[in-house]
């Protein structure tokens, strides 16, 4: 991958001038690569990883393991980007295998998603079953550890 | 009774990084550049194979030559990083550490008072090894100007009567030096010319930058046979704690080798091994990963330490920058000493490296990035405080 996208993919924070020293670029040239992954559509936002059991630890998480029928045009992609569009909707990916699309979703409460399933999802035409799974525990979410290990030690000075 | 202690033990000084660290122990809030292993732990993937090595039981011994299958990995590894095929049976002695590789390679070749030439500044360990391996060491000390590349006519210069061997480390620590082809067939030429046999230490050669792959002097026609190549996980894949190096050289040699750590160590330790099979046959992603990580800190070091006027060229390999710090009108262990004690920084006096690392200091960059970040800044303010002093004592 590129280097500059993965030091923004660890951390977008970092300040410019320091992306600068670390890639051996000048900040203007960072700045204009920055620029230009995100008129590509390379980079489509930044966002700020959250230890749910530190921060609203009632927050429901719930995937849910869609099947459904492709339509004859447009396959599964219409019906996917409908279900998508539901602001409760944190991630929706086409599956292989068992169903077909995995949906992440957020809310407040069981009874959201309950009825996000029962009157939204499952109301869909081509929508055939869900199964709803539900969050209880966090270890890793993108990448990062819920519970840092120490750093373990080191000799301070060595040959 | 005071137990006596053999002469040329007693006549080998301490390590002057012994007593830095000793000093950097009793202080707190110190930030480290001072450290010569890398920062990350050891990737998962080799951890949990210990793991499993340990759940299976795996405590015994090893043949002495270490695991079979680990000496086909290293072989098939040399091969891919050097084009030298090495026979896993017969060519390849698994050590503890690259430490152990070098030990018992000078004292398999040496007799007493053979003369082993080596360039400086280097690796704390090479004058004292020779030495205990009943040899005399002669430094060839490399230049700034060269960015410390071993020069083949300063070599040339330096084999004399009894010369028998020369040790390469490239890159090279203290200094992160390399070597490119040319340079690498120029010393290769000398080699060959003159009878000596070299023993390449090429514990970095993943470890190199810019996309430039290392060019092992192994690689030369006519070096197989007077090469003895030492290589080991401990900088590539992170793994020092574990303890596993190997060497590889012409069967006669590797015999010899043999003989002394059957001996003297028996054999690597099985755990460790088994992870050094995981981390050369699965390990490459891994690797790559803090490769890239220690590329974009050393860009970083470099220039800040440049902009702060500390001259410092852009090393291509291992995890260390030499800068020229004779610019503060200090020397290297004075600075070192007063950066540590008024900025609570640790480098190490480039002068722990042999007389030649006067003049500079060794920052490792085997550190996070918000460490780094902070000594830096620290080092900029002891430099421009250094500096003002130096422009009112002249007024
Ligand atoms: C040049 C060089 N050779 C050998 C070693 C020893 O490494 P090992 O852990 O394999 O004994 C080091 C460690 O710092 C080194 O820098």
């Amino acid at each position: 991958m590129d280097a500059l996208l993965d030091l923004l993919k660890h951390n977008p924070l970092m300040p410019r001038e320091d992306l600068a020293k670390l890639l051996g670029l000048t900040v203007d040239e960072v700045n204009d690569r920055i620029a230009q992954l995100e008129r590509d559509g390379v980079i489509i936002g930044y966002q700020t990883v959250i230890n749910r059991d530190r921060w609203n630890p009632d927050v429901v998480t719930a995937v849910i393991e869609v099947k459904i029928t492709p339509e004859r045009d447009g396959g599964f992609d219409r019906i996917a980007s409908r279900i998508a569009k539901f602001e409760e909707v944190q991630s929706c990916y086409l599956m292989s295998g068992g169903y077909d699309l995995l949906v992440l979703i957020e809310a407040d409460n069981l009874r959201q998603i309950a009825s996000f399933v029962a009157e939204k999802l499952s109301t869909i035409d081509a929508v055939v079953s869900t199964a709803t799974r539900f969050r209880l525990k966090t270890y890793k979410e993108n990448g990062a550890f819920h519970d840092l290990d120490s750093a373990p030690e080191r000799l301070s000075v060595s040959p | 009774m005071k137990i006596p202690i053999a002469d040329h033990v007693s006549e080998i000084p301490k390590s002057g990084i012994r007593d830095f660290f000793e000093i950097v122990q009793s202080m707190t809030d110190v930030i480290s550049l001072g450290i010569g292993e890398p920062d990350f732990v050891t990737p998962w993937h080799i951890r949990e194979a210990a793991i499993y090595s340990l759940e299976k039981g795996r405590t015994g011994y090893t043949s002495n030559l270490g695991l079979p299958r680990l000496r086909r990995a290293i072989s098939d590894a040399v091969f891919r990083a050097t084009g030298v095929r090495y026979e896993a049976a017969s060519e390849i002695l698994v050590s503890v550490g690259v430490s152990e590789a070098i030990d018992t390679a000078l004292r398999a070749i040496l007799n007493p008072g053979d003369e082993v030439l080596y360039h400086e500044p280097c690796y704390v360990s090479y004058n004292p090894s020779v030495k205990l391996a009943y040899g005399v060491a002669r430094a060839i000390p490399t230049r700034v100007e060269d960015e410390f590349a071993l020069r083949a006519d300063a070599l040339e210069a330096a084999i004399g009567p009894r010369t028998k061997a020369v040790m390469l480390n490239f890159p090279t620590n203290p200094t992160g030096a390399t070597l490119d082809r040319e340079q690498a067939e120029a010393i290769a030429d000398v080699c060959i010319r003159r009878n000596l046999v070299v023993l390449a230490d090429e514990i970095y050669s993943d470890l190199t930058y810019d996309d430039r792959r290392h060019f092992s002097i192994l690689s030369v026609p006519g070096m197989r046979e007077r090469t003895v190549y030492l290589h080991g996980l401990s900088k590539a894949y992170a793994m020092t704690g574990f303890r596993i190096g190997y060497a590889c050289g012409p069967r006669e040699v590797i015999d010899a080798m043999m003989k002394i750590h059957q001996y003297s160590i028996l054999c690597a330790p099985i755990v460790s091994q088994d992870a050094a099979v995981e981390a050369l046959e699965r390990g490459e992603p891994a690797m790559l990963r803090m490769r890239r990580e220690y590329e974009l800190r050393r860009n970083y070091v470099v220039s800040a330490l440049n902009e702060m006027g500390l001259d410092c060229f852009t090393p291509r390999g291992a995890f260390y920058v030499f800068p020229k710090i004779s610019s503060t009108g200090l020397t290297s262990q004075e600075f070192s000493m007063r950066l540590l004690r008024e900025k609570r920084v640790a480098v190490v006096p480039g002068t722990a490296f042999g007389p030649s690392g006067e003049g500079h200091v060794r920052c490792s960059y085997a550190t996070g990035l918000d460490q780094i970040k902070v000594a830096m800044e620290r080092i900029a303010e002891f430099v421009s405080e250094v500096r003002a002093e130096q422009a009112r004592s002249a007024a």
